[in-house]
């Protein structure tokens, strides 16, 4: 194995010259290039960790919008407006990937080779998760106003939060069963929040 | 900007190079239009003849004559109403279903056109019967275009081809369509359709250098619209947004209306109304909401079938009326905030847009829920053109300032037993792709059918479809085994293309979604045709104007590359270079686009050889990097 890395390179489109494949533009003629693949977490300039400053990636993330997004490409030629929607498309997959923990956790599972639960073909076999999501349904399906409802997403949004720790541990030490079976824990918290926060709009609204 | 050019007799100049770069930000409301120009980011609405009104109404009066748009149009529904279109928005990209929902609140026949069945079983867009002739709103809209865009060319004396402009957050892929045609229809090319709220954020923002949460509440004619910003560093990152496509001003009219009629069949008139007094009666209701903005009470003569009936409305009353649809903005405005997760104390500062919010009731509901008087220091008529000003000149001249807006429904795939599969939440951040695969439930299946939809809702009949299309070409397998990838993609404008893609063969098929509510390509050639002479020399004028632009990056890249490998450059490729070059510029300065591609393809030529030895150098550079590390 060698130590330094050395970047493949690819011809820009425009000058035809040599550019690192994961370059957004040629450093030599400043062409914007089509996306190459990068790894969402290098793209922001992190270490591979699913402990994310969120604030700080989002300043990356805005940084390289103002270079990227297509307002900066509406007086340029049709290719250009065309790579800079790609590039700017991918910037947002990898952004919306990264900021929320479940795809976060998701992503680094399959970096990791693991495809994790909840997918196509792939059915949930915890039955202490199942029996704790049908618990926690059933008592959303009885609670009839708000300040049991709120009480309700305050108690899953703590819950939420632990779960995220030990994932984050997990994902850390490589422990794929365990992140495994807590992201889909968070998975089914998060999404009882959502249910319980719909439940008290329509309350709300009647 | 660029610099005034002065050129000499018979030196070419590259043509009208100034005037092209002039773009316009343009709302094209459900009520009142505006047209704007932002120059040096100072924007200003453009005014009538007199540099009075801003505010072109959007309505439509055609008379036997060429169609006449704005207050002079309005003036005509007291003497040829059935002639007169108004609210034409409201249509837009609808089909006849959509609009039963708001039959009886429109002052003109609406029908279907004969063979609206496309074959796929998708509604057409209605027309609507305007004194015996048959319409698109499409082009109604062209036509409400077509005079603002005059405004500004007499505004500015200069031709004016470019514009942003906006549209409701909530508007779906048909309706944003819609606007995009009828635009092409009126001789102008979309820079951008941006978001009203956003556009009216953007017009605070500059203004006022803010930072933090901002909600913006837009209370228009026809449609409602609730959006939260984040705004920070000179990016205006749409958060969240939501609304109602058919709750506006028009319903506080209707409101009116239906509780004047009400007294006097109470009084024992008994009224049935064509459209003419229809139209009448909303024109007195909306003169009674207007007046009790400032008054307690208004006093009213209607005059229907020969009856003339007093009648007062009192502030108090008018608010019960519309009471309802108040409460209803801001449970949808709740809902929003629930979605970004944000609480209304966390809101900085609340943006009122859209004539309707002059309405007290309106103020006081928003200002109750935020705890805070909202800003209106921005002319809520005015503002969102101003924006879009704003943006048109940020587009065209550069600018420091960045839109990032979100989807605001999502979007999905119809999968078996009708129920939604989504591919892009609601409030994703665009341009955005993203795809998902299916596979084949059946032995042997040879097609798929690939059925688009938007909206929130489950299952697939209560959500609105967008296009249908089919896969064809699946190579036989068992049930399962196929791999089918759908690819959605939503571009700056908020415009979705979805590609179906077979992955073991490579089969592929690609649609624009714009067939079932849009109007498809050759009914749009034929209005082309019919509408504007100049369509073609338009055409042809963008199209050269691509090829400059393009001749143009590529000169400048081939220069960039000889600066910065001077060294690998011989003698002889610089000079045949440089002959390109010339070449190539000479072309550039004629208006013979063959001519300016040969050229750019002759220095594409010329430039090849150092191209390829740049690669080789640098691809020599980095095997030689490794054999150092391989020895080590």
């Amino acid at each position: 194995m060698s130590n330094t890395e050395h970047p493949a390179h690819k011809a820009c489109w425009s000058c035809k010259g040599p550019v690192e494949v994961s370059a957004l533009f040629c450093d030599t003629c400043n062409a914007i290039q089509a996306p190459g693949q990068l790894d969402h977490f290098k793209r922001f300039g992190l270490e591979r960790s699913f402990d994310v400053d969120i604030d700080a990636m989002e300043a990356t993330y805005l940084k390289q919008q103002q270079q990227l997004h297509p307002d900066r490409f509406a007086s340029k030629s049709g290719r250009e407006q065309a790579l800079s929607s790609q590039q700017a498309a991918s910037l947002n997959e990898a952004f919306e990937t990264l900021k929320n923990p479940v795809s976060r956790a998701h992503y680094m599972l399959r970096l990791a080779g693991i495809e994790p639960e909840g997918g196509e073909g792939h059915t949930v076999n915890d039955p202490e998760l199942l029996m704790e999501a049908m618990e926690m349904r059933e008592a959303l399906d009885d609670a009839d106003d708000r300040i049991t409802i709120d009480a309700m997403i305050k108690d899953t949004r703590k819950q939420a939060r632990a779960c995220e720790k030990d994932l984050g541990q997990a994902l850390d030490q490589q422990s794929y069963d365990v992140a495994k079976k807590l992201t889909t824990r968070l998975r089914y918290l998060m999404k009882m929040t959502e249910e319980a926060r719909a439940k008290k709009s329509r309350l709300a609204a009647a | 900007m660029a610099l005034l050019k002065i050129h000499e007799p018979g030196e070419t100049p590259l043509p009208h190079e100034d005037e092209r770069q002039i773009a316009v930000g343009i709302d094209l409301g459900t009520t009142n239009s505006v047209v704007a120009i932002s120059r040096g980011e100072k924007p200003e609405v453009l005014r009538d003849k007199s540099g009075g009104n801003a505010i072109v109404p959007s309505v439509v009066y055609y008379g036997d004559d060429a169609p006449v748009v704005g207050e002079d149009a309005r003036e005509h529904i007291n003497t040829d109403a059935n002639r007169v279109v108004s609210s034409v928005k409201r249509l837009m990209g609808r089909g006849l279903e959509d609009v039963k929902s708001v039959a009886g609140t429109l002052p003109y026949d609406v029908e279907v056109p004969e063979g609206s069945d496309d074959g796929a079983g998708e509604p057409m867009m209605v027309r609507l019967n305007v004194g015996g002739r048959v319409l698109t709103p499409v082009e109604v809209s062209a036509d409400i275009l077509r005079a603002l865009r005059a405004r500004a060319e007499e505004g500015l004396d200069k031709p004016v081809e470019k514009a942003v402009i906006t549209v409701p957050a909530y508007f779906d892929d048909g309706a944003r369509t819609a606007t995009k045609d009828a635009a092409k229809l009126a001789g102008i090319e979309v820079l951008r359709l941006v978001n009203e709220p956003t556009a009216a954020a953007l017009a605070y923002g500059l203004d006022n250098g803010a930072e933090g949460l901002y909600a913006v509440y837009d209370l228009g004619g026809g449609t409602f619209d609730i959006s939260l910003l984040k705004m920070q560093k000179g990016v205006f990152q749409v958060k969240a947004t939501g609304g109602d496509a058919a709750l506006g001003g028009d319903d506080f009219d209707h409101a009116i209306a239906e509780h004047l009629l009400a007294e006097r069949k109470d009084g024992g008139a008994a009224d049935s109304l064509d459209a003419s007094d229809a139209k009448r009666l909303l024109k007195t209701a909306r003169k009674v909401k207007e007046g009790l903005t400032d008054q307690d009470a208004v006093e009213v003569s209607v005059d229907l079938n020969g009856s003339v009936t007093s009648h007062t409305v009192t502030r108090t009353a008018f608010e019960a009326m519309i009471a309802k649809l108040v409460s209803r903005t801001i449970a949808i405005t709740e809902q929003v905030l629930d979605d970004a997760d944000i609480l209304p104390e966390d809101v900085k500062g609340v943006v009122l847009v859209g004539g309707s919010t002059r309405v007290p009731a309106v103020r006081k509901a928003v200002a109750d829920l935020f705890e805070q008087e909202p800003l209106s220091d921005i002319d809520p008529d005015e503002v969102v053109a101003l924006g879009a000003a704003l943006q048109a000149e940020a587009l065209t001249g550069g600018s420091d300032n960045l839109l990032l807006d979100v989807t605001p429904l999502s979007l999905g795939l119809e999968t078996m037993g009708g129920i939604v599969e989504k591919v892009i939440d609601r409030n994703t951040p665009i341009p955005v792709a993203k795809a998902q695969e299916f596979t084949t439930y059946q032995d042997g299946q040879s097609a798929m059918m690939i059925h688009v939809v938007q909206g929130e809702r489950e299952m697939v009949d209560q959500c609105r479809s967008l296009a249908r299309f089919v896969l064809t070409g699946i190579p036989s397998m068992a049930a399962g085994a196929a791999r089918i990838r759908v690819q959605f993609n939503v571009d700056a404008d908020g415009l979705l293309t979805v590609s179906a893609r077979e992955e073991t063969t490579g089969t592929e098929q690609e649609v624009a979604v714009k067939p079932t509510y849009g109007i498809n390509e050759t009914d749009m050639a034929n209005m082309l045709r019919d509408s504007m002479v100049h369509a073609r020399e338009d055409m042809e004028m963008r199209v050269l104007t691509e090829a400059r632009v393009e001749a143009r990056r590529n000169i400048l890249a081939v220069r960039a590359a000889m600066a910065a490998d001077r060294a690998l450059l011989s003698a002889e490729d610089e000079t045949s270079i440089n002959n390109a070059i010339t070449a190539l510029e000479t072309a550039m300065a004629g208006d013979d686009r063959d001519a300016i591609n040969e050229a750019a393809e002759a220095l594409e030529n010329a430039s090849r050889p150092f191209a390829e030895t740049r690669m080789d150098s640098r691809i020599r550079q980095a095997l030689a990097g490794q054999n150092v590390d391989e020895v080590n």
